[in-house]
């Protein structure tokens, strides 16, 4: 029976939907009467369970001056209620085989453990209790200001990769607070306090601003039950603030901005557009822009790396980026790295060029063919990860998106015409509202 | 307020850890060729893993970087396929191939659709047994490489890693590292492909893991199909190599704002009996987690770091026992005074009952969670092979975790840590170290 299918589906190779269940008939929603969120993702293949709780709260949720409090709150979660002495969290975790961790996000903060199925209560019940109760001292918080500070010498001040991306973002974003780097500006990072955190931790976590998703080998009814006795009593926040950011003026001028440092051995130019994200009910032109990064240099096959590092051979590598999941306007991005011997303003000409060409030439419809059928394949493997399942409803609805958003998105990058990827090319490639930046090595500068 | 009646509940539940319930099947083809197989029917795909002993320790004297080149040239073109359309062809079959390397193997990790899965096996075939080496394609990959070698020296996280290998292993292939030089890899023919392709990809040293919605009377004929065109032997392993190193540090100065540590000394081959215990050993004291000694002392207690970890790390040729942390400038010294410290304590005093027990619960309890996917699952089925584990050993490891206990820690302790030996390479600009 099985094999007769898969005979037939080689067939019809690329016209055929696959015969796979698709994620919408192992997914179930409910609302607390508490307006929290929750949705399970049924995976019975192995005994355990992922559990998270995402806050509609992150970094560009902060108020001026406190940047990184989204990020240090994160940490300090783990520090302690008034049940749980500091770190006895995940050690619980641990010592029943979880393991836990927790990440801030411009628009959420999520926490998680993996663990067997028939610990979930354990973990609801521990992530309910510091969803309000969190137990703080003014100064052993310090200690843990201290990490923050070595994480951002980690990720950012070690990497000029990371600093050009701040200041690249700093100068994409006029208004918006998108413009602020996740983890905080350095400056800010060393005066944050227990206040700060504690204003942050009041005013957004609450069930109402909240969503549950587990994942993995439980039932809907169970979960339900479960997710009712532990976070059902925690009150509403009646006060939590409608989710409005300062938003983007009409950008009037490119940003062209240079940065420059020893460390660089690699120079390449990057372009970010102001770019629309996916909106609720409205997510037709953020999947045509995500087809548009496909097309232009999703693969090897694709229009920027055949050009530049294939046929030209001007580039090491060249492409296109672009991630429509974003609670307010997004960016659409590209990159040339070019070869030895071509400067980053030829780089710069290269790319601009053969982007000019593609929009004259149009789409290549085997091209599109094979990007549609990876992306159906796409629901195929994405069962395999009830984890990656878990991130992805998390993320949607802590993004402004809904389970009906997440369900319609593939059946709408599937019904995206060529036309349709240049009418959002033509729109999203204005360069008043880019920001071009050149990383140099600081040789290069002095010459 | 509720009190955590439950939680102690709980607690007292967890003695009865998960078993992992995977059902592993052992495969041999017509051909001869051994394969591992989890068969899982509920996801209309399949997860290949192929890994061949040796990979990038066995570039021949001058000829560093070759097999790296070469397993980077493997999706550039196959049979009558250039690149592109070797490209093209996997994309309209949603087909993925991941071409890795290491010190120790070359890893091939496919995965593909039921519905054209011998489309997407014959196209893999090809590439493991006919690439191209198109001139065109080596000189491209060859510049991606060299600006990968770049970026690298000029990274500090890396640097320290070459650093601590030159150290260790001098002229031995791990003691550099597996890109080679912007020299070398200039100096690369396409002869020297074709010979490091020959050297690498053959059957004497393949090892098969699979999962997913695929028979093993399936999964037999693909392994034929796949490899039957490879040679039967391959270049000789490269030799053991031995470990020794003094306590000490050695700065390597580069201007970045944190510095960044490697430690270690000698560790202990995957067969030796005493590797279980030194597995949880360093599980307390530097394992993943915050509750690791190394994590509660160096984060937790003063904030000297973000990450702080320790980690056994059994090759094939040499066993190393290595730690990495990453502090400011200033306050690196402090960092690696407690790491020392730590290291000393342990090796005189080994463990607590309560922090054996901790450990033996997480790590039993996490192992089945290893499990999660037919990716992860044909990848572990590949490990287990090539660590010489045997097939039933998914029921049988959690029960030698128990099985350990208070003393073979100590004594194991007393054996694998050796503080006398413990260096530190330092890259950065630390403040009070002096090499």
């Amino acid at each position: 029976m099985r094999r007769l299918i898969a005979l037939a589906g080689a067939c019809v190779l690329a016209a055929a939907p696959l015969r796979a269940d698709t994620i919408e008939d192992q997914v179930t929603t409910f609302q607390l009467e508490n307006g929290m969120d929750v949705v399970v993702i049924e995976d019975h293949r192995a005994p355990a369970v992922v559990h998270m709780v995402w806050y509609r709260a992150g970094s560009a949720d902060e108020q001026p001056g406190v940047s990184g409090v989204a990020h240090f709150l994160e940490h300090l979660l783990f520090k302690g209620t008034e049940k749980l002495a500091p770190g006895e969290f995940s050690e619980t975790v641990k010592a029943n085989g979880g393991t836990d961790n927790a990440f801030t996000s411009f628009d959420y903060t999520a926490y998680f453990q993996r663990i067997a199925a028939d610990r979930l209560g354990l973990m609801m019940e521990m992530e309910a209790d510091r969803m309000k109760n969190i137990q703080l001292d003014r100064e052993d918080i310090l200690t843990e200001r201290d990490v923050i500070i070595e994480e951002r010498n980690q990720r950012v001040e070690n990497d000029p990769g990371s600093l050009f991306r701040e200041q690249r973002m700093a100068a994409q974003y006029l208004n918006h607070p998108y413009g602020t780097p996740i983890i905080g500006w350095r400056h800010e990072m060393v005066n944050l306090d227990l206040d700060d955190a504690l204003a942050y931790y009041r005013q957004f976590y609450s069930p109402n601003n909240a969503v549950l998703v587990v994942a993995g080998d439980v039932l809907p009814d169970d979960v339900l039950a479960l997710a009712q006795e532990h976070y059902g009593p925690i009150p509403r926040n009646e006060a939590l603030p409608e989710r409005v950011r300062p938003s983007e003026p009409p950008q009037m001028a490119e940003r062209r901005i240079s940065f420059s440092d020893p460390r660089v051995a690699q120079p390449y130019v990057m372009r970010t557009y102001l770019a629309p994200e996916r909106d609720s009910g409205d997510q037709r032109t953020a999947a045509a822009l995500t087809l548009l990064a496909e097309v232009l240099g999703g693969s090897q096959t694709s229009v920027l790396p055949q050009k530049l590092q294939f046929e030209e051979k001007r580039a090491v590598y060249a492409g296109a980026f672009y991630s429509g999941l974003s609670l307010d306007d997004t960016t659409f991005g590209v990159v040339n790295v070019p070869a030895q011997g071509v400067t980053l303003e030829e780089a710069e000409a290269d790319m601009d060029r053969v982007i000019a060409d593609f929009m004259e030439t149009g789409v290549d419809p085997a091209q599109l063919d094979r990007i549609k059928f990876q992306l159906r394949a796409s629901q195929v493997y994405e069962l395999d990860s009830s984890n990656s399942l878990a991130n992805r409803y998390g993320a949607a609805l802590t993004s402004g998106l809904t389970v009906e958003d997440v369900h319609e998105w593939p059946r709408i990058l599937q019904s995206i015409t060529p036309e349709d990827i240049l009418t959002a090319a033509q729109e999203v490639f204005d360069r008043k509202n880019a920001v071009t930046g050149f990383l140099r090595t600081a040789e290069e500068v002095t010459q | 307020m509720k009190v955590f009646g439950s939680l102690i509940a709980f607690m007292l539940l967890v003695a009865a850890p998960l078993r992992a319930e995977i059902d592993i099947a052992e495969v041999t083809s017509p051909g001869g060729v051994t394969a591992w197989l989890v068969q899982e029917e509920s996801i209309p795909f399949v997860a290949l893993e192929l890994r061949f002993k040796g990979g990038a320790s066995l570039d021949l004297p001058g000829k560093r970087g070759a097999t790296n080149l070469m397993v980077g040239l493997l999706e550039e073109g196959a049979g009558d396929l250039d690149s592109r359309a070797f490209s093209e062809r996997a994309e309209s079959l949603a087909a993925s191939f991941d071409f890795d390397i290491g010190d120790d193997a070359v890893s091939i990790s496919a995965r593909f659709l039921v519905e054209n899965q011998d489309e997407a096996l014959a196209l893999l075939r090809d590439a493991i047994t006919q690439p191209r080496f198109d001139q065109d394609a080596i000189d491209r990959v060859k510049a991606q490489i060299v600006s990968v070698v770049r970026s690298d020296a000029q990274d500090p996280d890396n640097l320290v890693g070459v650093a601590f290998d030159t150290m260790v292993f001098g002229d031995h292939p791990y003691g550099s590292a597996i890109e080679g030089t912007e020299d070398s890899i200039a100096a690369l023919t396409r002869d020297d492909l074709i010979e490091a392709h020959k050297g690498a990809l053959a059957r004497d040293r393949v090892y098969v893991g699979a999962a997913g919605d695929i028979s093993a009377e399936e999964l037999a004929v693909v392994l034929d199909k796949l490899l039957v065109d490879l040679p039967e032997t391959g270049t000789l392993q490269a030799a053991a190599v031995d470990v020794s190193t003094e306590a000490g540090v050695t700065v390597v100065p580069f201007d970045v704002p944190q510095s960044v540590a490697i430690f270690g000394h000698e560790g202990i081959a995957r067969d030796d009996p005493d590797f279980f215990p030194a597995f949880v050993l360093n599980e307390i004291l530097g394992g993943g987690g915050f509750e690791a000694r190394l994590m509660e002392e160096v984060r937790e207690k003063r904030g000297l770091t973000y990450g702080v970890y320790s980690y056994l790390v059994p090759k094939d040729h040499a066993s190393l026992y290595l730690g990495r942390v990453s502090s400011a400038n200033d306050r690196i010294a402090e960092a690696i005074k407690v790491i020392r410290d730590e290291w000393s304590k342990m090796a005189e005093t080994g463990v607590t009952e309560e922090e054996l027990e901790v450990a033996k619960t997480y790590l039993t309890g996490a192992y089945p969670l290893r499990f999660d996917g037919n990716g992860p699952i044909a990848n572990i089925l590949v490990g287990m092979q090539m660590d010489d584990l045997p097939v039933d050993y998914v029921n049988t490891r959690n029960a030698k975790i128990e099985a350990i206990t208070l003393d073979d820690i100590k004594r194991v302790a007393a054996r694998v840590l050796k503080p006398e030996a413990l260096h530190f390479v330092v890259v950065g600009q630390p403040e009070g170290l002096d090499s």
